[in-house]
């Protein structure tokens, strides 16, 4: 009776872990409409964190006539690219943050985490890598500027090059060919960096170059820290390049990872990760067009009108006022790139965006770990997306990279940067040689990329 | 005056054991009052300092199970007491995953387990220190 007594609890705990490990439904979970099933979480958060493992002679794996490689190693943490004007390629390369343990949960959930990324210094720089005889190997790499605070995004406006650290927005003078910054950056404004739970921001200029988005993830997952740090939090602000003034221009996104505008509109996209721990499909990430003066639900609400209980107090009026974004990419996929695509990436690729996914470390099974393409039609998405950049994780676990940020290049070239690998990845169509919808080299570049270039 | 010695081993637990469950009782009561707190005022500090007055009581409760494991090796022990010594400590581990849930997702079964966590550590303290013998006289 004693005895029996205390070996019920290992099996007791063998019970909980069985629970928690326990396959997630299937749900179809893309598009406008996404199943959402109600809000649950077991004993334990189902937690499946990437085992890293090197490349080694393996690539990612791409579509039939399109073909990877590899242009820029050994970074120091690579987030966002930029592709200048002359097709150099900027690299922003850091790890921010410094939120305090608040509860045991975080120091033991930390720990498990940081195995499923790269464990090299925060490079907090950013590097620059050119390609001067076009044969697609960037022979050039070096250090356009360093000394930075985890900088994440970037935007070219003119000659003015704009940096997003994760505590201000800054910028330095750029001039075609440049190799080096010329001197030390100017501060445009400060950004909310208390805590930075969330610590990266994402940027995008305007068509016109006069104003800077900035996006700005919220201080927890769900107001764990109370609602006192959220001030200025989960949001797109939208600074004046000018004078560095800056007002909310949509909120209660509640990870705004990276922004893109729309080439032709000029509208303002981004990728949005949603909230964890109440199941393996709840809250689908998403890609939507943010509307100007938009309440996105954050943290009240999620797709539309669901109320999230674990919020008090709630705010009814908040619920009914949020909005429904546009287009569901998956639960927990963790969505960190967006870039308009451009005729000249071929095929069925040419009209929609790239959405690098970094891939999910609190469901079972893993999803995300890849680039896919959302196809547009008449500047909308149109379709399930389809995968682009791919094999990053395999079915036995080993993870050998993990995407963040895409961008295009204008001539006809995506982007990666891999932040397990420390690695720049660029895919490029095989057939554009002979395929005659290509148009020619050099299309406007405006707004294409994240952040854009704009000559 | 005749004094009698008794020589059967003890029954009551001893004075580290007794030392560890009165600390659990005291921080699993901690518990119970922060989480009130949380319940009543919002406040998410009182939601942390929840989390971290379980883990001590978590570790106080195991410190007394492994003492009631040793001990059963000499026997003579009271059944009664090591059931609601290790219920405490299942209901006390159930209690302190469920507070690693965010914000008020934790309640209302957050506060009701901590009830319940509290009241067995206390029924636990009471059939332990019932027994409780300084020096084996009486």
């Amino acid at each position: 009776m004693k005895l029996a007594n205390l070996t019920i609890l290992p099996i007791a705990a063998a019970v909980i872990w069985l629970a928690a490990c326990s396959k997630a439904p299937d749900l179809n979970q893309y598009g406008a409409s996404p199943q959402m099933p109600t809000p649950a979480r077991g004993v334990m958060p189902d937690m499946v964190i990437a085992k890293p493992a090197a490349w080694g002679s393996q690539v990612p794996t791409v579509p039939q006539g399109y073909s990877i490689s590899a242009i820029a190693t050994d970074l120091g943490i690579p987030r966002q690219t930029l592709v200048l004007p002359n097709g150099d390629i900027l690299v922003a390369e850091g790890r921010g943050g410094h939120a305090p343990k608040l509860k045991p949960k975080d120091i033991i959930a930390g720990k498990i985490k940081a195995k499923g990324n790269t464990s090299v210094k925060s490079g907090n720089r950013l590097t620059l890598l050119r390609d001067a005889d076009g044969d697609g190997k960037y022979e050039l790499q070096t250090v356009f500027a360093d000394n930075l605070d985890a900088p994440y995004g970037l935007a070219l406006v003119g000659n003015n090059l704009y940096v997003a650290n994760q505590g201000e927005l800054v910028r330095f003078d750029y001039r075609a060919g440049q190799t080096k910054a010329s001197g030390a950056p100017v501060k445009v404004t400060d950004l909310p960096s208390a805590i930075n739970h969330h610590w990266t921001k994402a940027l995008a200029a305007s068509p016109d170059g006069r104003f800077l988005y900035v996006a700005i993830g919220s201080n927890s997952n769900i107001t764990e820290r109370g609602m006192d740090v959220e001030v200025d939090r989960a949001r797109v602000w939208q600074v004046d390049a000018a004078t560095g003034a800056h007002r909310a221009y949509a909120t209660g996104l509640r990870n705004p990872t990276a922004l893109a505008i729309q080439p032709g509109t000029g509208t303002l996209w981004a990728v949005v990760n949603e909230r964890d721990e109440i199941g393996p499909n709840l809250v689908p990430d998403y890609l939507t067009s943010v509307r100007e003066g938009g309440f996105y639900g954050w943290p009240y609400a999620y797709w539309g009108n669901h109320v999230d209980t674990r919020v008090m107090p709630q705010d009814p009026a908040k619920v009914a006022a949020a909005i429904t974004p546009d287009y569901a990419l998956g639960s927990h996929v963790a969505a960190l790139g967006v870039a308009f695509s451009v005729p000249a990436m071929g095929g069925q690729f040419g009209e929609g965006v790239f959405v690098g996914e970094h891939g999910s470390w609190n469901r079972n099974p893993p999803v995300g770990y890849k680039v896919v393409f959302v196809p547009f039609r008449d500047g909308r998405p149109a379709g399930d997306p389809v995968d682009f950049v791919s094999g990053f994780r395999t079915s036995d676990g080993l993870t050998h990279g993990r995407p963040v940020g895409v961008t295009v290049d204008p001539r006809g070239a995506l982007i990666v940067a891999d932040d397990l690998s420390n690695t720049i990845w660029r895919v490029t169509p095989t057939r554009s040689a002979t395929t005659s919808t290509v148009p020619p080299a050099g299309v406007p570049a405006a707004g294409a990329t994240t952040g854009g270039a704009i000559p | 005056m005749i004094s009698i010695v008794d020589r059967t081993p003890p029954k009551g637990i001893q004075l580290f054991h007794a030392a560890a469950l009165a600390g659990a009782l005291t921080l699993f009561l901690a518990t119970l009052l922060a989480d009130y707190a949380y319940w009543t005022s919002h406040e998410i500090q009182w939601s942390n300092f929840a989390s971290w007055l379980l883990v001590g009581a978590m570790v106080l409760v195991s410190i007394a199970v492994i003492c009631e494991i040793f001990a059963l090796v000499r026997g003579g022990r009271s059944v009664v007491y090591i059931l609601v010594l290790v219920a405490t400590w299942i209901v006390g581990l159930f209690d302190a995953l469920h507070h690693a849930r965010d914000a008020w997702g934790i309640m209302p079964t957050a506060l009701v387990l901590s009830v319940v966590v509290a009241v067995l550590a206390g029924v636990a303290t009471w059939i332990g220190f019932a027994s409780l013998r300084t020096g084996g006289a009486r």
